[in-house]
């Protein structure tokens, strides 16, 4: 790769690959939609596709299963896999790329040398911190350093999926790894986080094209992750949520009221937790999501979810009260108690206190006569 | 066997009765509502879910109950400020030596009961006071962690201003547990708090339970007499 070919448009390339300027619309229009983008919108991103060059993109990989890069090449529009991901934007990704060896490492040193302050680099997995890093080195080098090198000369940085973005399982405690999102790592350049286990592919395209649209990250909230996407609890937009409003739920997954697909909160559901797009979106080509299938969410793309939450049980356990604990079982408990200490005072007063208690009657009675 | 005058005395001004039977009744609306939406019962019904509105009605209550509780908690602490000796801030926030010695005196008195010595107080005593003042801190953790939670599902500005919450806690999960146990805290506030009520009426006689409808409480005339020796005391002994 001593000399680059002059950077085609994202619509040139598609067309070299025999997508039809039909294909290229539908793609526009749908990946528009997602994107929450009112209808002029999709000219928008026609333009853009039509007219700019593709953005140079690092993808790495660190302590993760590579189910973000399997959710993102299983996303609904074919395009979306070959235009962002297999022949055009990636420049260096450990899992899709042809070369290897210090070929590969040149390609990535190339591009962060030649395209300085324009690639995105788009994070696939957490970096551990513990033992100085060795849990996961690549070519010689720690996660930490490599992300380092890569992170501080990016345009933005994508946290493909949990790990990257809130640590996920590999965080879990006791963490033994020191398993660290992007976030705490990197500074002084945009982050955006894409939660989920794996995040939703459509969302993950959503997200690139976005910036390239409009050479600009999304809009993001609080935690960082983008609110076309992760403002809505998927409670909100539910479909069994009708069941929830009238009271109707699920009590084990063999009763009655799992055939009739009532609310899946009291065996779990995490979906009035968990900020995600799977109610809308859905998965698999829009096929299905879990809720719709039958189980309850999991909250794969809230933080901690592994610790926070025990995925069967409504109410969580609290730590250092036992697995069985939940708030109303401590409360009940510390109720009961209080009670017990409440009477046993009741008790105490009219012992300790008798003489003046009598005093009192006695007084009161004597009025009661003297009136 | 002594016998005593009493004098009457105002104590709750109109303001602080109706903070307190508003506060009262929102938090057992609250504590109800709440621990039905963290443990719905299970209710079976044969006609379609369109029908019915249940679970949202109770939600509706639980947020209706949330906005009396936070502006009405809003409202005392301006009373804090503007309101008699015995709404006054310095009531619950210990900031003299004598308030700590105060505590320790009730505490020796009313709870261990050590000593058999009545001693007097008017308002709160400091450890009720201080207690009450905990109570307020509960009252704004359940306000931030209540409206955090509210506020993906709401439009109002109100609930906006609470949308840092959630970012702070790293999303929705532990909010939920930290409210949801907090209720709990109230329960037992709630048990201690109507206990010791009933209990200073009792033993003292100076009507602590009705003070707080009509704000009076009636206080032995010794303990003007004692007032003028000896002014501006808090608390004092009573034979």
């Amino acid at each position: 790769m001593s000399q680059r070919p002059t950077r085609k448009s994202y619509y040139e390339e598609l067309r070299q690959r025999g997508y039809s300027r039909r294909d290229f619309m539908k793609f526009c229009a749908t990946i528009a939609a997602y994107l929450g983008l009112e209808t002029a919108g999709a000219g928008q991103v026609v333009k853009a596709l039509e007219s700019k060059p593709r953005i140079p993109v690092i993808w790495l990989h660190f302590q993760e299963c590579t189910c973000c890069s399997e959710s993102f090449i299983r996303s609904s529009h074919p395009i979306v896999a070959d235009i962002l991901l297999d022949k055009l934007s990636l420049d260096y990704t450990e899992t899709l790329m042809a070369a290897s060896g210090h070929q590969a490492e040149q390609c990535m040193r190339d591009t962060m040398e030649k395209y300085k302050g324009e690639y995105v680099l788009c994070v696939e997995g957490s970096v551990p911190t513990e033992a100085d890093g060795v849990y996961c080195m690549i070519g010689g080098r720690t996660s930490l350093d490599i992300l380092k090198e890569a992170g501080s000369n990016a345009k933005a940085v994508i946290c493909w999926g949990s790990c990257a973005s809130n640590g996920c399982v590999q965080a879990a405690k006791p963490n033994p790894t020191g398993a660290t999102p992007i976030h705490k790592l990197l500074s002084g350049v945009p982050i955006i986080k894409v939660p989920g286990c794996p995040p939703i592919g459509e969302v993950m395209a959503g997200v690139l094209v976005h910036i390239i649209t409009f050479g600009r990250i999304p809009e993001l909230d609080g935690i960082g992750r983008p609110k076309a996407f992760y403002s809505k609890r998927v409670h909100d937009t539910c479909y069994r949520r009708p069941f929830y409003d009238a009271g109707l739920f699920v009590e084990t997954f063999d009763d009655a009221s799992a055939k009739k697909g009532h609310y899946l909160y009291k065996v779990g559901c995490k979906g009035p937790s968990t900020y995600n797009a799977c109610g809308v979106t859905k998965w698999n080509n829009g096929t299905s999501f879990p809720i719709q299938s039958g189980h309850g969410c999991f909250g794969c793309s809230e933080e901690g979810y592994w610790d926070a939450s025990a995925l069967y049980l409504r109410n969580q356990p609290f730590p250092g009260f036992g697995i069985e604990s939940d708030a109303d079982k401590i409360g009940t408990a510390a109720a009961v108690v209080t009670v017990a200490g409440m009477a046993a005072h009741a008790v105490m007063t009219n012992v300790r206190k008798s003489r003046l208690i009598s005093n009192l009657v006695k007084e009161g009675k004597k009025a009661e006569k003297d009136l | 066997m002594s016998t005593h005058k009493l004098r009457r005395v105002f104590v709750w001004q109109l303001p602080v009765r109706f903070f307190h039977w508003i506060n009262a009744l929102a938090i057992v609306t609250l504590c109800v509502t709440g621990y039905l939406i963290g443990k719905p019962p299970a209710l079976q019904f044969s006609g379609e879910a369109y029908e019915r509105y249940v679970f949202g009605w109770i939600r509706y209550i639980h947020f209706v109950a949330a906005y009396i509780f936070l502006f009405n908690f809003i409202f005392r602490i301006y009373w804090g400020f503007a309101g008699n000796k015995y709404a006054r801030w310095k009531n619950f926030i210990p900031t003299t030596r004598k308030y700590f010695e105060e505590m320790w005196q009730v505490l020796k008195i009313d709870i261990l009961q050590i000593k058999s010595k009545e001693h007097l107080v008017v308002g709160h005593n400091a450890l009720a006071g201080f207690i009450y003042f905990l109570t307020f801190i509960l009252f704004a953790i359940q306000c931030v962690t209540g409206f955090g939670l509210y506020e993906a599902m709401s439009q109002s500005w109100i609930a906006g201003m609470f949308a840092w919450v959630s970012p702070l806690f790293g999303g929705d999960f532990d909010l939920r547990q930290i409210h949801h146990i907090t209720m709990w805290l109230f329960i037992l506030f709630t048990i201690v708090h109507v206990h010791l009520v009933f209990y200073h009426d009792y033993v003292e006689g100076r009507g602590e339970i009705s003070s707080m409808g009509g704000g009076w409480k009636f206080i032995e005339e010794e303990a003007f007499l004692r007032e003028e020796e000896e002014p501006a005391s808090n608390a004092k002994k009573v034979a």
